[in-house]
């Protein structure tokens, strides 16, 4: 160990905190000019503390799981008939899909539809809320030797939850559809309309850009669009509701405040955009 | 014998040295990377920082000089998802602004120096809004800066209680030694 007189010892310990505080800009300028570093260096500490995540998450799991228990016992009674409603109004729907599967099949057979090729995915068990005060993300927990690739496609069991930003070799992070950076292609299925899902870092997304002609109505369901070759079209994304302010916002289908598990998909598409280009809406669909 | 034993011995009082000197730093680093596991908020991460930062930097400055304040800021910049570099200049001029303060602060009754870590935690809310929107480009909207001055200011109490007790502990194996 070096030993310093004590004027200098006590000249650099007032010069350190100042000369830090100028390497933080220094840091901050870095970061802005070389998004890419910080990302390696954000995927390199993801990657090591993944493990550890999941070990953690274990008995979280149960525990979480433990109080959901203990309110489910508490009203299981209502449960129980909104079941049973519920059972009855989709017995109705399933006749009704069953017909239309048929009708369906006889319609491709006369038409030499080409059906989409079945999407490969792998599930991933969502290990750590790896968004800030400003972001909505989560983390992945991703076996060695699975190829995730930036730009994939992740749904929980109910709908589109978000898409892949950031992979490292044992972790991929995934923005969600709430983040405020999140800008999503969407149709609304009842008038085929074409809108922007904008996340606003709350809960429920905005609906954007959408034609005058055709404003969202209360209870349309929002779907994804091919446009811009991102995602395939027809992914379940939420119903629009109105907001306080009349402003369109979506329920999402999935449930992006408890993610356990996230599908992430490969559907083969490459329109991948720049994240700076995200935020713009695509002027004409790459495809 | 007892001369053998001494080494050993003088090792053993420069391990338990090492500990006790790596215990602030390390321990906020451990809250920190726990509070982003799934339990956690992630907003509480700076808040974590925050309240440790200030405790540490209040009662025990040597435990905490700015090059570990650095890092600990990095590991909050590198754990969340905004612009890095914000966590560090927050975390080093909370730092700065503490130390100005201990002189008085380290004689007051408990609440006085809560209400000082509200207004130092109210600077840092500030700040990182005011960066957020430089950096990004872009007006953040308020409710997240407002929410995790209010997760600092909760916070505060029961970390300041874990940590009086730590910081206790800690002097009486100094007086010990």
């Amino acid at each position: 160990m070096i030993r310093l007189s004590i004027p200098l010892r006590q000249s650099l310990s007032r010069l350190s905190l100042p000369v830090l505080i100028a390497a933080a800009l220094g840091v901050m300028l870095l970061g802005q000019a070389d998004k890419g570093m910080v990302e390696r260096g954000r995927m390199a500490l993801a990657d090591t503390l993944a493990p550890a995540f999941s070990v953690i998450a274990e008995p979280m799991a149960a525990l979480r799981d433990l109080l959901g228990d203990m309110a489910e016992w508490r009203d299981i009674r209502a449960e129980n008939a909104r079941l049973r409603e519920e059972n009855d109004r989709l017995h109705r729907w399933q006749a009704a899909a069953l017909s239309l599967q048929s009708e369906n099949a006889l319609l491709r057979r006369q038409l030499g539809f080409l059906p989409d090729a079945p999407a490969s995915f792998h599930t991933a068990r969502v290990v750590a809320d790896a968004g800030g005060t400003y972001a909505r993300a989560v983390l992945l927990a991703v076996p060695p030797g699975v190829g995730l690739r930036k730009g994939q496609v992740a749904l929980d069991e109910r709908g589109l939850a978000g898409r892949v930003t950031d992979v490292g070799s044992r972790s991929a992070r995934v923005l969600l559809v709430t983040d405020m950076n999140s800008r999503i292609p969407v149709v609304l299925e009842g008038s085929r309309a074409r809108a922007i899902l904008a996340g606003t870092n709350g809960r429920l997304p905005r609906l954007e850009h959408y034609p005058a002609d055709a404003p969202p109505r209360q209870g349309d369901r929002v779907v994804t669009s091919a446009e811009a070759g991102v995602f395939p079209a027809g992914l379940p994304v939420g119903v629009v509701r109105h907001g306080a302010g009349g402003a369109p916002e979506v329920e999402l289908f999935a449930r992006l405040d408890r993610l356990d598990m996230l599908r992430i998909f490969d559907f083969g598409l490459s329109g991948i955009l720049p994240p700076e280009a995200v935020a713009r809406p695509e002027p004409r669909p790459r495809r | 014998m007892g001369r053998r034993a001494h080494p050993l011995a003088g090792l053993m009082k420069r391990l338990d040295g090492w500990a006790r000197a790596a215990l602030p730093a390390g321990g906020t680093a451990l809250a920190m990377v726990l509070a982003t596991a799934p339990a956690g908020l992630p907003s509480a991460v700076p808040a974590l920082l925050l309240c440790c930062l200030f405790f540490w930097t209040v009662f025990r400055p040597a435990a905490l000089p700015p090059p570990l304040c650095f890092l600990l800021g990095l590991l909050q910049d590198l754990l969340g998802f905004a612009p890095i570099g914000t966590g560090i200049l927050t975390a080093l001029l909370a730092h700065g602004l503490a130390l100005r303060l201990r002189r008085i602060l380290a004689r007051q009754s408990f609440w006085l120096v809560w209400m000082a870590f509200a207004g130092v935690a109210a600077g840092a809310a500030l700040l990182g809004y005011g960066l957020h929107a430089v950096l990004g480009w872009r007006l953040p909207p308020a409710a997240p800066g407002i929410v995790q001055f209010l997760l600092s200011v909760g916070f505060y109490p029961p970390v300041a209680m874990l940590l009086t007790l730590l910081h206790r502990s800690m002097q009486r194996m100094e007086d010990l030694v």
